[in-house]
């Protein structure tokens, strides 16, 4: 071990303090460790008590029935529904916009003015509050459209929401591409299309899945813009197609937990139990289509 | 009239100047006598008919957007030689590699004057497609970059994507063996081209790059990130392809110019004029009797 003060050349010292140092460096270790151990606390706390509150309404039936004013028979059925159809067309709308996007800003569009706008706004459409959306959707697609209050007008409303996540993920993902690749392939002959089509995307792919699973899990736990647009709390069919009316798990969830009875709420703890399996499983798939493509590129 | 040299007269000739560099304070070193003894192997012929030239700059000018990054360069690029550029960093040799394929402009706001005739074409010419320039002018990068694909689809890729039709193994055979791969590799031809050696990887490169049957080889510093073993292979490769191909190197190392090159032309950027072309000529005279001052410092290593 080297003593805390050594001559240097010409005399100076270094104090070097070594212990302090190594304190600080462990000091800042612990305080990590208490944030990540305060933020699992947390959760765990909230997973426990929903849980404990949902087991006893958890059963199939409580999956496979519609909702009713009578607690013991009533069922996340609609809600289940509404929400795997209006994440399909949110996804399906969303996903293919936001990427031709990215890719259009990132790759062909120049650095101009034009696009620096386009780019601050973007990234500013990100953070406005989902009710304004809402608003928008209901203006737009509910009365200029004449979609109605129906599972499409609610899924365009979405895909708006999530869109400026999804671009500013997919271009972050298409930035991180090595332009070595895109040199390579262009240097071969190959036009910015083929360069695009087989290089840039196949190697962004699983960057771009991640943002759209950001983006997704955010949707599907939104509320707001689809109160504001017209879903139902009440809803005792399954949805049979985008211009069905619809009703979704946290509107459900939301409605059960402001009524008086107690057996409603275990029922709302139910409810979300249901809700982070299909969050889960949604992110699983995401996850495992990723790993998938990039083995594969 | 290409130069034929065996591994055992490279390595006689190479021999003195690893092992006593003579260079006072450059990092290349000057050429040495070895280099120039290899280099008198080279044509001696100084006028070129113009049916053996396959590129030529004619008063070429360029800016990335407002700053002057080639001055009036005026060359031309003979046929199955080995053509060398040279200079100190920042002389635009590298700007008027990527001026041959028109790469510069995919950095973007780029402006030109001038002419570059391939084959008598000038390859900025209105009704000239770029992507069809760099079909026929292949290009070869700093630092190997295959794609993080199978070596065979390495291979084809540029032959697929120009609509190719042909068999496919017979391509890929021929181009590895040109490229002094195919031995190595023969095995397992589905192995990740990443999964190579750097010196392996820029042979793929090249295979890559020749497949499409370029009618011009540019290579930009190919040899810089690799060990001097792969360094040495990587050099004797352009001289065999060099039988049936137009191969421009740019490079930094002086030694390396004298070694495979033909040809040299010798750059320099000063405050007035930015990338200039000083000289140009065989490297066997612009080693051994540098016309300009310029060239003469800059190759004895007394520059700055």
């Amino acid at each position: 071990m080297a003593s805390s003060t050594q001559v240097a050349h010409g005399g100076a010292t270094f104090r070097t303090n070594l212990a302090t140092r190594r304190l600080k460096g462990a000091l800042f270790v612990a305080l990590g460790l208490a944030a990540v151990g305060i933020g699992l606390l947390t959760l765990l706390t909230l997973i426990i008590d929903v849980v404990v509150d949902a087991v006893p309404w958890l059963s199939w039936d409580f999956i496979t029935s519609y909702p009713s004013r009578f607690a013991e028979e009533s069922g996340i059925r609609a809600g289940l529904l509404g929400t795997v159809w209006l994440m399909a067309l949110t996804i399906l709308i969303a996903l293919p916009l936001g990427v031709l996007s990215a890719v259009y800003l990132e790759e062909y569009a120049g650095d101009n003015r034009f696009t620096r706008f386009v780019q601050v706004n973007i990234a500013n459409l990100a953070g406005v509050p989902s009710i304004v959306y809402g608003l928008l959707g209901l203006q737009i697609f509910v009365r200029m459209m004449r979609l109605e209050r129906s599972l499409l007008a609610g899924a365009l409303t979405m895909a708006l929401l999530i869109l400026p996540i999804i671009i500013v993920a997919s271009r972050e993902a298409i930035r991180a591409v090595p332009s070595s690749f895109r040199d390579a392939s262009l240097a071969l002959g190959a036009t910015k299309w083929q360069t695009v089509r087989n290089h840039v995307l196949p190697y962004a792919f699983p960057g771009i899945l991640t943002g759209n699973i950001l983006a997704a899990s955010r949707a599907i736990g939104e509320t707001a813009p689809l109160l504001v647009i017209g879903a139902l709390a009440y809803v005792a069919t399954s949805p049979s197609g985008p211009l069905s009316r619809f009703t979704v798990l946290p509107i459900q969830i939301y409605n059960w937990t402001s009524l008086p009875q107690q057996d409603f709420h275990g029922l709302a703890a139910a409810g979300i139990v249901v809700l982070l399996a299909v969050l889960l499983t949604m992110n699983s798939i995401a996850i495992y289509l990723r790993q998938r493509l990039s083995r594969r590129y | 009239m290409s130069i034929v040299r065996g591994a055992e007269t490279e390595n006689q000739t190479r021999e003195p100047r690893v092992t006593a560099p003579e260079g006072p304070q450059m990092v290349d070193g000057p050429a040495t006598a070895g280099d120039i003894a290899q280099a008198k192997g080279a044509t001696r012929r100084h006028e070129m008919p113009s049916d053996n030239v396959v590129v030529s700059a004619e008063n070429f000018s360029l800016w990335y957007g407002s700053v002057r990054a080639l001055t009036n360069v005026s060359l031309e690029i003979p046929r199955n030689k080995v053509t060398a550029i040279i200079g100190p960093s920042g002389c635009g040799k590298s700007t008027l590699l990527r001026s041959i394929n028109r790469m510069n402009e995919l950095i973007g706001n780029v402006r030109t004057e001038g002419k570059v005739l391939l084959e008598g074409r000038d390859v900025y010419g209105k009704d000239v497609d770029p992507v069809e320039v760099r079909r026929r002018v292949g290009m070869v990068f700093q630092k190997p970059n295959p794609f993080p694909r199978s070596i065979r689809d390495n291979v084809l890729y540029g032959a697929k994507i120009n609509g190719y039709r042909g068999d496919y193994d017979q391509l890929v055979e021929q181009s590895l063996r040109q490229a002094a791969l195919w031995d190595e590799v023969k095995g397992d031809l589905k192995k990740s081209g990443l999964a190579l050696s750097g010196g392996q990887q820029q042979r793929l490169v090249i295979a890559r790059a020749i497949a499409v049957a370029p009618e011009v080889l540019l290579m930009d510093e190919p040899a810089s990130a690799l060990d001097p073993i792969a360094t040495l292979k990587i050099e004797d490769l352009m001289r065999e392809l060099a039988e049936n191909y137009t191969i421009v190197v740019v490079t930094h190392n002086m030694q390396q110019a004298a070694r495979v090159s033909d040809y040299t032309a010798f750059m320099l950027s000063d405050e007035k004029t930015k990338g200039m072309l000083v000289e140009f000529g065989p490297t066997q005279q612009l080693f051994t009797a540098p016309q300009d001052k310029r060239t003469e410092d800059y190759i004895t290593g007394r520059f700055g």
